[in-house]
């Protein structure tokens, strides 16, 4: 009798966690939906039309230059993705496992300067870039994107499990310090180099409020500015908006489902050891 | 060579990042607190005002706006979002139940569309007559069809309570998840046969087990929380919404930096977010007494 109760009441959290998770969803369904509407379609379903149709793909590519804008946030993001993983991991790797002078100090200014939000320095990044004549040009976004403190942390956190032993064998075969790196630790550290990738990436692909103030020329927008600019544009028609929204977001979930296991471990990383 | 190779190999390993970052990163903060001071025109043109920038910034009426929007949001951040995240985590880790995996990926799956992009579906979303909210809301409550959520002043908080809580409730549980997997089942046990109702268990062995985690949580989301700038900006259309109910601190450090022109200004409400966000991440430090678990 008693387990009969305990039944019920775990098919009832069950179908209650369902129908949340269902909920959770349906803006998502909605947008693939609304992408895949005629424009005379938009207000009369709710959801799915009986005729789907790419019309608003094509729009999204002849009516605005998307492919520019695709382009650009591909190649702002890939690049600081690669350079920030490079960076950090060497920086990481060096932190972890060797002992030199100065470490503790750059120790300490990387733990106190995480604390200050990154709006702090805006102003002055800006007239610096402006010097240096990066303002409006991706370069402005790669250069100062290239270094990521947390990742820093999150990869010496990582090398620091890997034994010294494995570093010096390689070290008495004959291997140099950066073949080392190359070709022990960073293999060995795959999971957080997959981690930090997805997350690298998606701080770059969605970054909204640096690129804003520093690109000015639309042909140098990248999508979350070239989205904000045409929101105001095409609110009442918004197939070509949501097409446009759903094609931005397909690259993050793509890589999501790829590095899934690594991303959820890495993400909590730094707040159980922490 | 060897010896040399080794000794140099750590100095050269941190070198790109110390260059960039003390150009990039330190230079920038030192150069802002002295930005502050400034009354400026662009990147070219500076004045020297000592604490002006402070003072108006302070007696500012919409400066007032912006934080008290700001920390609206931050509360229903903290006493309604985190729960919810605490809740669902605690119900997805019972092992009985089934298909955790696809509920877990469902409830976070949200956070992985960036907050422009959820603040461009979420625009379309609210709006008044065909939006899906509007009708889901007068199909079920009778709600009116007319509500527009994003011109109403009254509105627009929940609409961004809202849209932040599908964003980040399922982020949030990915901690706690991780949290609670971590907690010893001996002591569940012991407490079972001690007699201890499931809220005793929790109040006594759950909480104080995820403690370190949901004070990094509660922390680092109250962090964003002060941070928010896209959400509104981008589903108020680049404003700050009806009787400014949009506004946020770094909204208002954007407009009054940027758009303007005045970078000291900008220094002078970025120094300003700074010291606010440090109080209170050691007044919730001090309170929930992180400082004790760790001298322990």
């Amino acid at each position: 009798m008693k387990r009969g109760w305990r039944r019920a009441g775990q098919a009832v959290v069950f179908a209650l966690l369902a129908g949340a998770a269902a909920i959770t969803l349906v803006p998502m369904v909605w947008l693939l939906a609304a992408s895949l509407k005629r424009p005379e379609d938009l207000f009369t379903y709710t959801f799915f039309a009986p005729r789907i149709t790419f019309e608003s793909f094509r729009d999204l590519f002849t009516k605005e230059p998307f492919a520019r804008y695709l382009v650009n946030s591909v190649f702002v993001t890939s690049t600081v993705v690669c350079a920030q993983l490079f960076f950090s991991s060497l920086a990481g790797f060096a932190l972890a496992k060797y002992a030199f002078r100065g470490k503790r100090l750059v120790m300490l200014v990387m733990v106190s300067t995480m604390l200050i939000p990154g709006q702090v320095v805006m102003a002055p990044l800006y007239e610096l870039l402006f010097r240096l004549g990066l303002v409006d040009r991706h370069l402005g976004l790669i250069v100062p994107g290239a270094v990521s403190v947390f990742g820093i942390f999150l990869f010496r956190q990582a090398m620091l499990q890997t034994p010294d032993e494995l570093l010096d064998a390689a070290r008495i075969d004959g291997c140099t310090e950066f073949r080392i790196y190359w070709d022990v630790i960073m293999p060995v550290s795959r999971p957080m180099v997959g981690a930090f990738c997805l997350m690298s990436f998606m701080g770059s692909w969605n970054n909204f409020l640096w690129p804003q103030i520093l690109l000015h020329g639309s042909d140098r927008f990248t999508l979350p500015i070239a989205l904000n600019q045409m929101i105001g544009i095409y609110q009442q028609q918004y197939g070509m908006l949501m097409a446009g929204t759903l094609l931005s977001v397909l690259p993050v979930i793509a890589l999501f489902l790829l590095l899934q296991k690594e991303f959820v471990a890495g993400l909590t990383a730094g707040a159980v050891k922490g | 060579m060897f010896r040399l190779q080794h000794r140099l190999a750590p100095y050269l390993f941190v070198a790109p990042f110390v260059l960039l970052f003390v150009s990039f990163g330190l230079y920038p903060i030192v150069k802002s607190l002295a930005l502050s001071l400034y009354a400026t025109n662009g990147p070219r043109d500076a004045v020297f005002v000592g604490l002006a920038n402070f003072r108006f910034l302070l007696s500012d009426p919409d400066f007032h706006t912006a934080v008290l929007n700001t920390v609206e949001f931050a509360l229903w951040s903290i006493f309604l979002q985190l729960p919810l995240a605490l809740g669902l985590a605690l119900l997805l880790s019972a092992r009985w139940l089934r298909g955790r995996e696809a509920l877990r990926l469902a409830f976070f799956s949200p956070n992985l569309v960036g907050q422009v992009f959820v603040g461009v579906l979420f625009s379309v979303l609210f709006v008044p007559q065909y939006g899906l909210l509007n009708r889901v809301l007068h199909a079920l409550f009778g709600v009116p069809l007319d509500t527009n959520w994003l011109a109403n002043p009254r509105l627009v908080m929940p609409a961004l309570v809202i849209t932040s809580l599908w964003m980040y409730v399922g982020y949030n549980m990915i901690y706690f998840l991780a949290a609670l997997q971590a907690v010893e089942r001996d002591l569940y046990e012991a407490a079972l046969v001690d007699g201890a109702n499931p809220w005793q268990r929790f109040r006594v062995v759950t909480l104080p087990g995820i403690k370190p985690v949901a004070v990094f949580v509660l922390i680092t989301s109250t962090i964003g929380s002060f941070q928010l700038f896209e959400l509104p900006y981008i589903m108020l259309g680049n404003s700050a919404g009806p009787d400014n109910a949009g506004l946020t601190i770094v909204m208002y450090l954007y407009n009054n930096g940027f758009v303007t022109g005045d970078l000291g200004y900008a220094s002078a409400v970025g120094w300003t977010l700074a010291l606010g966000l440090l109080v209170i991440s050691l007044f919730q430090m001090r309170i929930t007494g992180a400082w004790r678990g760790a001298s322990e």
